[in-house]
């Protein structure tokens, strides 16, 4: 939906349903509309019930990995020696990203209710949910609806009567988009500086302290609700396309978009539908160039390819892309691509965490030899060696924090090859000062 | 023993390991040195520098030999062409900010970063339109200088000071190419055992100011020794220049003091340079002392034991093995009394939290185990009331407070083994220059009983010789030993304790004597 919050009749709301509903905010408003009876019903359950109906549903990682979570619950030890932490991540700092924002803002409870469903689901006592220091108001409302939680006994020491305890802290994070990194945030979690972690081991191995821990995403886990309350049939069911990618999505669509919003639409949805129809299509007297459809670390789509497109994992992999957060970036013939570009390198550099050499210095040499060719100052050679750079960048560090910095920079210069030999050729005049 | 243990083959040679071992442990018995800054062997593994990536059959992508384990019938390609492309990355990427600072850099010639790029670094730079980053100098010392141009982020210095000193005064501050290692404000790098960080450098970012500009890498010659700081026995290297001994590092050895030595014995050097020693072997003649030879000397050494009946030997806790054990052995026949001194004790040891079993100990002298062993006592009062009576007194590289020399003054007869003019005493019959830690092969006991050798670093000043070789040639005997080998093997023969232990068993790594008898301090 746009704003102000009006889901178009293409959306399957879900998710979304209360976005823009104050009322749904509170611990009593979320119970009036049917909250926490699902957590009753998990309650009742076994662990290992509650991960098969989650496996069954096909519910994926909606942070961006699109790992099974069904999948990555059933990694936690079936035997509780060390505590088990639930770790939910809302650090969403991808570019282009803001639907677990809306998720924080109008419906924390689902949320909380989400959370504490897979905590009983993995054997953990504990949660901690890492909000992303920037997110203030978020951050309020979170803790307000924590606290009314534990007061309305959805928290605590005693769940709904269950006998079981399950707490949720929620931790902010202070400004590092490295913080968003799975194992980056347990070390922020524990008082360190928030380096990604070599793997293995594994979280579910040893996480937060050493111990089996489980890392979600504020979206995946706000499904969870529904999921046992409709059944992992329902849930299936809900898919337009490839039978591996169910449910629904929350695409953040923003950029040169008449109607940018976050719409929640069925696993399969053509991209199209989504671009113009649902967000309003292109401002008047423009056409399509690009789009990166899952948040800036994915490769990034021509006008062209999203015309077959389906939104879900597999239609945007056979693309070349990767539906990722689902943070989509429209971009029309008004926009400088080499900017853009130049924009995000500018952005993984300054996010480095500096671990690994070709992360630290690799995303910082991209970004001065991109604001050189803006600058009116660049070589021939220098797209051969952008594309040499991108390579020693990918796959040879501890995260992909330097894959995400070589992938628009690779896409780019593959499909608008043009555009970058402007500059070059001097044909367009320089678009920064000099550098 | 039996250890599990599985076949991985490198580069083509098939070796076999214990299950756990790293790829990067197991190339070294392949003979292959994967290259590598972060990754240290006494030192947790981060693999954050990329450099160690290597290619492993069946794997999807190159993985870090540092932290990926031995797996049975692994198949591992170092040099392959993706490896190396992976390596001339990394080196190119750590040269772009790296400023080309060799010219004035202290770690020219033992630079890592050198020898990689050299090796297999781009002959050109790609950088060349772009300014470096600036991070100026910082002094964290008090022996340590970050010049922060240089740092290459390997975090070595910030994991030896959280993990094996835990004092975390260290960090990486900033992010990106703005990273720096920090020093918490309220502290500095004074931490007994700080002054390793500069040797676990591989780049000339962390350097010492004692060696700050004193001599380029390749004019040292570097000589395998011990450390003479306390009764540790830590394993060091002497540097020495042009005769001078510049600098001492560690030396590795797993079981004594890994890759560590303590700052005192770092900075435990400059003795050795005292140019204020004795020049010749001197014989009292009409109040006065006359350059000899040592013919002369050692007949008159020999002369002077043949009539002693009662004698004693007041011994340093920094003489050899051989020294101690060879002078008591002169002396034998009249049942001398033997005692070494122990220096005083100092307030507290200063252990290597990380390393059990390392620490600086209160006991400030390499060998007083091995004294212990070549039975000198440590009642140093009775030995020095005793010397007043005696008919010979053999001073071993001591020196005496005036109260002692008033003691000493009174027995008939002194000897005097010294390294330096101070110890010379007025009285003395013979005074024989022997050569110090530095300038000889010996060997020294530790604490924990471990018999290690040192080797000889320089040339002795003037007509020097060791303790060993002095009583040696008194002795006179056709069995009298001529080299340091045969010196040990004399002493160690003839002790309990080192029975089974010969000279060439020692190696650069040491033995340990079996427990017979009750360890000193």
């Amino acid at each position: 939906m746009g704003y102000p919050h009006a889901s178009h009749p293409k959306e399957e709301v879900v998710l979304s349903k209360h976005f823009g509903d104050a009322g749904a905010r509170t611990f009593d408003g979320w119970v009036k509309r049917g909250g926490y009876e699902a957590l009753r019903k998990a309650l009742a359950l076994s662990r290992d019930e509650v991960v098969e109906v989650v496996k069954a549903s096909g519910l994926r990682g909606r942070g961006g990995a699109g790992f099974p979570t069904g999948l990555k619950w059933s990694f936690m030890p079936k035997e509780v020696t060390k505590p088990h932490y639930l770790v939910c991540n809302a650090d969403e700092s991808e570019p282009g990203t803001f639907k677990d924002r809306e998720i924080l803002r109008w419906t924390p409870h689902q949320l909380i209710e989400g959370c504490a469903i897979a905590a009983h689901a993995i054997g953990a006592q504990r949660i901690y949910v890492y909000v992303r220091g920037e997110f203030t108001a978020e951050y309020r409302i979170l803790q307000a609806a924590v606290d009314e939680a534990y007061r309305g006994g959805a928290l605590g020491g005693d769940v709904l009567g269950s006998g079981r305890r399950i707490d949720l802290v929620v931790h902010r994070g202070a400004g590092a988009y490295i913080c968003g990194e799975e194992t980056a945030m347990m070390n922020s979690i524990e008082g360190r500086r928030g380096n990604p972690r070599i793997k293995p081991p594994f979280p579910a191995q040893a996480g937060l302290w050493a111990s089996p821990t489980t890392i979600n995403n504020v979206e995946t886990l706000s499904a969870v609700p529904h999921i046992i309350a409709k059944g992992a049939e329902w849930y299936r069911s809900l898919c337009r396309g490839n039978p591996k990618s169910t449910g629904t999505k929350l695409f953040s669509v923003c950029g040169h978009v008449q109607k940018p919003g976050n719409y929640e639409v069925v696993m399969g949805t053509p991209m199209r539908e989504l671009v113009y129809d649902m967000a309003g299509g292109m401002r008047p007297g423009r056409t399509l160039k690009a789009v990166i459809p899952g948040g800036s670390s994915v490769p990034m789509l021509s006008a062209a390819e999203i015309e077959d497109c389906p939104l879900d994992y597999e239609g945007v992999a056979a693309k070349g892309s990767m539906l990722g957060s689902g943070g989509m970036i429209v971009m029309d013939d008004s926009t400088d691509l080499v900017y853009q570009v130049m924009r995000l390198a500018r952005f993984y550099a300054h996010e480095s965490c500096a671990q690994c050499t070709q992360c630290r210095e690799g995303t910082a040499w991209t970004t001065r030899i991109l604001e050189r060719i803006l600058a009116g100052e660049g070589k021939p050679s220098d797209l051969d060696l952008l594309l040499d750079l991108a390579d020693n960048m990918t796959g040879k560090t501890i995260c992909v924090l330097s894959d995400s910095c070589a992938a628009p920079v690779v896409s780019a210069i593959a499909k608008f090859r043009g555009e970058f030999e402007a500059y070059l050729s001097r044909a367009r005049k320089p678009a920064l000062a000099q550098v | 023993m039996t250890q599990d243990l599985v076949t991985v083959t490198i580069d083509g040679l098939a070796v076999q390991v214990p299950k756990g071992t790293s790829v990067i442990e197991a190339a070294k018995q392949a003979g292959v040195l994967i290259p590598h800054y972060c990754y240290h062997p006494s030192l947790r593994s981060p693999a954050v520098c990329r450099m160690c990536l290597v290619e492993v059959e069946k794997a999807p992508k190159l993985m870090p030999a540092c932290v990926t384990t031995v797996a049975d019938g692994q198949v591992v390609h170092t040099d392959s062409e993706a490896a190396r492309k992976a390596r001339t990355g990394v080196l190119e990427f750590l040269l772009i900010n790296h400023p080309l600072d060799c010219p004035i850099c202290d770690q020219a010639g033992e630079c890592e970063l050198q020898d990689y790029v050299f090796q297999e670094g781009r002959a050109g730079s790609r950088y060349g339109d772009y300014a470096k980053r600036y991070n100026p100098v910082e002094d964290f010392g008090p022996d340590v200088l970050y010049v922060a141009n240089r740092c290459i982020l390997c975090t070595r210095c910030v994991r030896f000071m959280e993990d094996v000193a835990e004092a975390p005064v260290l960090n990486v501050s900033e992010r990106g190419d703005r990273a720096y290692i920090g020093i918490d404000p309220a502290h500095c790098l004074d931490h007994p055992w700080a002054g390793n960080v500069v040797d676990l450098c591989p780049v000339g970012s962390l350097i010492s100011k004692d060696f700050l500009h004193k001599a380029r890498a390749w004019d040292l010659d570097k000589t395998a020794s011990i450390c003479t700081g306390c009764s540790q026995g830590c394993n060091i290297m002497v540097d020495t220049r042009d005769n001078t001994v510049v600098r001492v590092r560690p030396r590795a050895n797993l079981d004594v003091n890994r890759h560590f030595i303590c700052d005192h014995g770092r900075m435990h050097y400059r003795w050795m340079n005292r140019g204020d020693r004795i020049e010749a072997p001197l014989v009292a003649e009409a109040g006065r002392h006359l350059a000899t030879d040592w013919d002369a000397a050692a007949a008159g050494l020999r002369e002077l034991v043949a009539k002693s009946g009662r004698t004693v030997v007041l011994a340093s806790a920094g003489a050899s093995l051989e020294s101690l054990g060879l002078v008591a052995r002169l002396l034998a026949r009249s049942s001398p009394l033997l005692a070494v001194q122990i220096p005083p004790v100092a307030d507290a040891e200063a252990p290597l939290a990380g390393v059990p079993g390392l620490a600086l100990r209160t006991e400030r002298a390499p060998n007083g185990e091995g004294a212990r062993l070549t039975g000198y006592s440590r009642d140093w009062p009775a030995a020095v009331r005793a010397a007043a009576g005696a008919d010979l007194v053999v001073l071993l590289d001591v020196t005496l407070t005036e109260a002692e020399l008033g003691e000493v003054r009174r027995a008939k007869a002194i000897v005097v083994f010294g390294t330096r003019q101070d110890q010379v005493v007025a009285e003395a019959r013979l005074v024989l220059p022997v050569t110090n830690v530095a300038e000889e092969n010996g060997t020294f006991v530790n604490r924990d009983r471990r018999v290690q050798r040192y080797q000889q670093a320089k040339v002795a000043s003037g007509m020097a010789r060791p303790a060993w070789w002095v009583a040696a040639q008194a002795l006179a005997v056709p069995e009298a030993p001529s080299t340091v080998a045969e010196a040990f093997d004399l002493i160690a023969g003839a002790t309990p304790d080192l029975a089974g232990i010969r000279y060439a068993d020692l190696g650069l790594s040491g033995r340990v004597a079996s427990a017979r008898s009750h360890a000193g301090v």
